[in-house]
């Protein structure tokens, strides 16, 4: 059974440096690198000590508040620091990898004829629980609660996101693995989205429910989907979880490893040659980044796609969760008169003497300047065009402001992540930091409500 | 070393201090800064608050321009000094005699709004430490643009103090203010100095003056520069045909009298996407509605022409747009998006309102016949309930989702 829905407000970004779809192998990095703060609000507690000998999925460290949630390493190899910050935060684990990785059986399994129990504490102890996200909060599911909902998108919208068609193709015995696993873990539906026009792998899965969607930036992102099909309401809980990250949940199912191998799209108008990459979490960016060749030196190295990835540097590690890296130019420079005069070669969603509006086929080359300086709220209803969830935008993010839990909570705070509000960012004429206004409203709920 | 790295030097001189700000709203003026995103978006658009306010002042340039050659056409007109133009485009009405009347009484105006109400909005920076924002670009374009011809320049620096300091400093500068800026100077100034701002002296340059000097004993004619709103206020016939009205031949404040200059920047905010134009299109139904009900009542025979509002209430509805200030109110002032409803469907009752009042307070106010300032200014304080409800309407939804569920 599949449902049409079309996503009208919002907006495409295109961005020179899409990545071309050819696949290579990443060189083998010498360290890979798993960043705790990846993991949102979990606290870690260390299983292993600085020069433990760790094959592939070994347990590295577990959640402080929720021990059976526990983080394996992506690589065989020696656990080579523990890197600290302030007040002994873990900052960085640094494992130096094998020349060839060796990996810890779990035991291969049919997910057919398991039950709800044992998949969820098969996942939780092989360590693939930290793929699995929840809404509210946007943070590691909560084991203990069974979620109403499932949602999976696999339409690519985001820009010089990879494309899940090509990233998938071939996929579908770990997807069908993997989704059939979660189907049991909820009583609902594993609602997944693909592009009216794309041919996704998911089409031909059971235990799904196929939702076609159309239109515009951000029919790709989950939280559109959940806003479109099935909203959370206070006290549900639904779970997110990305197509990459089932694979690699569908092969643990299937061959009983923990296959860190994902396939990346480098892009970005700051490479000579972006295309696709095999490489696994945690990798040295560098290897790939270099192998593609840079236009640039003064580039911005983005952990995911532009509108909601992480700043890393160059010599920065592959994110957890990401399966795209973007290189873009950094914009660290004046502009004269900038403020007034004509602007051609830069996006924008008004026609105040920007001329975006005239071409909107046309790939644009954006740097990282914020094209203005930071305002209070001003200008309205410019967020309303590009955000499609029934929810007012800039009405909430003020609730989040002055921290007004009830009319966070009133408002729909239960049913959004930061990434939902990417694109009003993108457009805000006062520079306001929406995400990081999201985020912050979220912890403040998880912390008071929970 | 160029002017830009030099700039550049100097801004991480002053980082820190407390003139920072002040630097830097002067070196922003001149240079896009070179700030970069963090985390979040990595990219972002090209618009920023100045170019947003910019694109406002260049909607309003027309009718400044063509403010100045009115100021000095009814200045000579009034003074029978050169005979009537045939209209708009007419080689008469764009002279240099009349341009140089014109900018030698609008452009003080011009600067010593934007003279005080740019010191204060530095001062106000510099002391908070907080950088200098935009909103005053537009708010002291707008001011002379709406006030009579001839105010003594003291009054308006008093009243743009006044404007800038309660009407939007006291609740936190630009974003956070809740009465529209320009229409607190004018409101100032007509509850202080209401000589100055009615009666069918002030609109034309000269006319004071002029009236200073009969009393001082000169024979001379006095001037009238009696506006359409004035004459029908007092059951007086009109001087004017429509076309004047519309074209903008008429006596007036400053920048308001060209309906057709006024609508053509309607159409450029509304291009641009900087105006909202539910609010203007929303306005405009709102004054028609209000006029088509006057009318009624006069159809009705419910008044008689001694009755005193029976010359307001006889003009055809669809005049009321343009007589007066409604249109002007309706494209610039309603429409600031601080002080407007800021929800789509909000705008839609806000600017509706502020029609219907407009023109009820137009009819009815016995001391001047004009209401769209007070109209505005009494939606910006109703602007936020309205918001209020609106959202309400959507909170309701997601609470009936909840409900429909556990039942």
């Amino acid at each position: 059974m599949s449902k049409d829905i079309k996503i009208k407000k919002g907006l495409n970004i295109r961005l020179k440096g899409e990545a071309s779809k050819t696949l290579s192998n990443a060189p083998r990095s010498k360290t890979y690198v798993i960043r705790p703060s990846e993991f949102h609000l979990i606290t870690p507690k260390m299983d292993v000590k600085e020069g433990a000998k760790l094959k592939a999925g070994d347990v590295i460290f577990y959640s402080k508040t929720n021990e059976a949630i526990k983080f394996v390493s992506p690589v065989s190899g020696t656990l080579l620091t523990i890197k600290r910050g302030a007040k002994r935060v873990i900052i960085e684990i640094i494992i130096e990898a094998d020349q060839l990785d060796t990996y810890r059986d779990n035991g291969v399994f049919s997910v057919s004829s398991m039950n709800s129990d044992e998949i969820k504490n098969h996942l939780l102890a092989t360590g693939c629980w930290a793929f699995i996200k929840q809404r509210p909060y946007d943070v590691i599911a909560n084991p203990d609660v069974k979620p109403k909902a499932i949602f999976i998108s696999a339409l690519t919208t985001a820009p010089l996101s990879a494309d899940y068609d090509f990233t998938l193709l071939g996929k579908e015995n770990e997807l069908q693995a993997a989704v059939t696993a979660f189907s049991k873990l909820t009583d609902g539906k594993v609602n997944v989205s693909v592009g009216e026009n794309s041919k996704s792998v998911f089409e031909g899965l059971n235990d799904i429910t196929v939702h076609k969607m159309s239109g515009v930036h951000p029919a790709g992102n989950v939280g559109t989907l959940i806003n479109k099909v099935d909203p959370v309401n206070k006290g549900e809980v639904v779970w997110t979880i990305t197509p990459q990250d089932l694979v690699i949940i569908g092969a643990l199912f299937l061959t009983g490893k923990f296959n860190a191998k994902r396939v990346i799209a480098l892009s970005g108008s700051s490479l000579k040659n972006p295309k696709y990459y095999t490489a696994k979490i945690g990798a040295e960016v560098s290897t790939f980044i270099y192998d593609s060749g840079l236009n640039e030196e003064n580039v911005r190295v983005i952990n995911g796609n532009v509108l909601s990835g992480e700043k890393i540097a160059l010599k920065g590690h592959l994110g957890y969760y990401s399966d795209t890296v973007t290189v873009i130019p950094e914009g660290d420079d004046y502009e004269f008169f900038g403020w007034n005069k004509p602007v051609f070669d830069k996006i924008s969603t008004s026609r105040a003497l920007t001329f975006s509006w005239l071409q909107p086929n046309k790939e644009y080359s954006l740097n990282t300047n914020t094209n203005g300086e930071y305002r209070a709220f001003v200008i309205t209803g410019s967020y309303e065009e590009v955000f499609p969830l029934d929810i007012y935008p800039m009405q909430i993010l003020k609730a989040c402001k002055y921290e007004d839990l009830d009319e966070m909570e009133a408002l729909g705070m239960y049913e959004v992540a930061p990434e939902d509000f990417a694109l009003t960012e993108f457009v805000c004429v006062s520079k306001q930091p929406h995400q990081e206004i999201i985020r912050k409203g979220l912890d403040l709920m998880y912390k008071e409500i929970g | 070393m160029g002017l830009k790295s030099n700039l550049h030097s100097l801004k991480e001189k002053f980082k820190g201090t407390k003139m920072a700000p002040a630097f830097n709203a002067l070196h922003t003026f001149l240079y896009l800064p070179n700030e970069t995103t963090h985390n979040g978006t990595h990219i972002k658009a090209a618009d920023d608050l100045k170019r947003t306010m910019n694109t406002v002042i260049i909607a309003l340039l027309p009718c400044l321009i063509y403010g100045m050659f009115n100021a000095g056409y009814q200045h000579y007109l009034a003074l029978g000094e050169i005979e009537a133009t045939s209209g708009f485009f007419a080689a008469t009405f764009w002279t240099w005699d009349n341009l140089i009347v014109g900018m030698w009484q609008v452009l003080p105006l011009v600067i010593v709004s934007y003279g005080v109400g740019l010191t204060v909005e530095f001062l106000f920076a510099v002391i908070k430490g907080h950088e200098v924002e935009e909103g005053y670009l537009v708010t002291g374009m707008l001011v002379p643009l709406i006030v009579p011809i001839d105010i003594p320049l003291w009054m308006l620096a008093v009243a743009v103090i006044f404007g800038v300091v309660i009407g939007k400093e006291i609740f936190g500068g630009t974003g956070m203010n809740i009465l529209n800026p320009a229409l607190t100077i004018r409101a100032f100034l007509f509850f202080s100095y209401p000589t100055w701002m009615s009666g069918d002296k002030v609109w034309v340059h000269g006319a004071v003056e002029r009236d200073q000097m009969i009393a001082a004993g000169e024979g001379l004619d006095a001037i009238s520069g009696e506006t359409i709103l004035g004459a029908y206020a007092q059951n007086n016939s009109i001087a004017y045909d429509y076309w004047d009205m519309f074209w903008g031949l008429i006596p007036g404040s400053v920048g308001e009298t060209s309906k057709f200059l006024i609508i053509i920047g309607a159409l450029f905010l509304i291009f641009t996407k900087i105006g909202s134009w539910r609010i203007i299109i929303s306005t405009l139904i709102g004054a028609l509605t209000m006029g088509l009900i006057f009318n009624g009542v006069v159809d009705a025979g419910w008044i008689g022409d001694s009755n005193k509002f029976y010359g307001l209430m006889n003009v055809p509805f669809w005049q009321h747009l343009i007589i007066g200030s409604i249109l002007f109110g309706a494209v610039y002032m309603a429409t600031d998006p601080v002080t407007a409803s800021q929800t789509n469907k909000g705008k839609w009752i806000y600017g509706f309102l502020i029609g219907l009042i407009s023109i009820m307070i137009r009819v009815f106010n016995p001391a001047y016949p004009e209401g769209v300032f007070l109209a505005i200014l009494l939606m910006n304080v109703f602007a936020p309930t309205i918001d209020h409800y609106v959202i309400q309407g959507n909170v309701k939804r997601r609470m009936n989702r909840l409900k429909v569920k556990t039942n």
